[in-house]
């Protein structure tokens, strides 16, 4: 019976892992790649690691690939257009080639040898037995918070620098910050105020341009229009500052818009 | 099933999914087969752990997938840069950084 699922699972391992590197379509290699995932936690119950098991179906086949699939929709499957320019570099010489045919050649053998004739045969075992409770949370948690809390913690911090690096390389600050977008990051980022508009949605929203007719006549109505952003934010009874974002006006100005302005 | 096996298939593994970050060149299907290649080493982690009977590997990979989180995490969050500045989404393309 052991057997039989091994084979199965290993199947569908190597299967999900040769789709991942051959469909050109990123979508379906995410759906390849969660197939493989899922196989391998089969792998891992035959192995009795039951709670990594468990962490892989739900941390990875679940979480960490949703991320995948809304980055692909989000950035969309480009894979399939042809190469263009010209190749990278010079083309290797005739003599690199066989040089690297015969390194490459060499290291199979030198591998073949090794794993086939000695190694191997020394792992050639059922393993040794394992104790009840072999890897279940309880046995984990133990390690975790006893033997390893050295690595535990340093994985929770390394976890919160992935966290905020994310948020501050996919940030987008297109509706505040200077309209060519390309955004520049610097620690003293941290000593500094936020530019106005900071955590609003404005951020996020983008600079767009007002094409709508009752802010601009609101603003035409005081008088007060500079360039493209509609003024209507000092109609709503806030002050205007020069660096107001555009999008934010463009809130404010909806706001005025439904209200009687004297 | 011997714990030999299981190291074959995670040899194969990792294999397959060296050579799909030699041969893609989608950043994204390169972070998937990077993923390929932590998971078959979780997997000789865990059939090692199992051969000695000591959770200590099991430990480890546990670390390996906290690990693989945060370079997805960080990796994705520099794709959707890439995206956001209309950079083309191919690693070839992408010579910037070469001297």
């Amino acid at each position: 019976m052991s057997t039989v699922l091994f084979f199965v699972a290993a199947l569908g391992a190597l299967t999900g892992a040769i789709g991942v590197i051959t469909i050109e379509n990123p979508f379906y290699t995410v759906l390849a790649l969660v197939s493989h995932l899922i196989s391998l936690a089969a792998l891992f119950l035959l192995l009795s690691a039951e709670f990594i098991a468990a962490a892989q179906v739900v941390v990875y086949a679940g979480a960490v690939m949703v991320l995948y699939t809304f980055v692909v929709s989000y950035v969309g499957g480009q894979d399939a257009q042809p190469r263009l320019g010209e190749p990278l570099g010079r083309p290797p010489g005739r003599a690199m080639t066989v040089a690297a045919w015969a390194c490459g050649g060499a290291l199979v053998l030198e591998l073949g040898i090794a794993v086939l004739g000695s190694a191997l045969k020394s792992i050639n075992t059922r393993g040794a037995p394992i104790p009840p409770g072999f890897g279940q949370p309880a046995q984990i948690g133990d390690l975790l918070l006893t033997h390893f809390l050295a690595p535990f913690e340093i994985a929770s911090y390394l976890l919160l620098v992935a966290a905020v690096g994310a948020v501050v390389l996919a940030r987008r600050r297109g509706g505040i910050g200077d309209d060519d977008g390309i955004p520049v990051f610097s620690a003293m980022d941290i000593f500094r105020p936020p530019p106005p508009g900071t955590g609003t949605m404005a951020e996020g929203a983008g600079r767009r341009e007002i094409t709508r007719e009752e802010p601009a006549a609101e603003g035409a109505g005081r008088g007060e229009i500079t360039g493209e952003e509609p003024m209507a934010v000092g109609a709503g009874g806030r002050e205007t500052t020069r660096g107001e974002p555009v999008a934010e006006g463009a809130g404010g100005g909806k706001i005025t818009g439904e209200e009687p302005v004297a | 099933m011997s714990i030999e096996w299981y190291l074959v298939v995670s040899a194969l593994i990792f294999a397959i999914g060296a050579g799909g970050v030699v041969t893609r060149r989608n950043p994204l299907v390169i972070l998937l087969c990077l993923e390929l290649m932590l998971n078959a080493a979780n997997l000789a982690l865990i059939g090692f752990s199992r051969m000695w009977g000591n959770a200590d590997g099991q430990v480890f990979a546990l670390i390996v997938m906290v690990v693989a989180a945060c370079e997805v995490t960080v990796g994705l969050g520099v794709i959707v840069a890439m995206h956001r500045r209309r950079l083309p989404i191919d690693v070839d393309e992408l010579r910037e950084l070469r001297g």
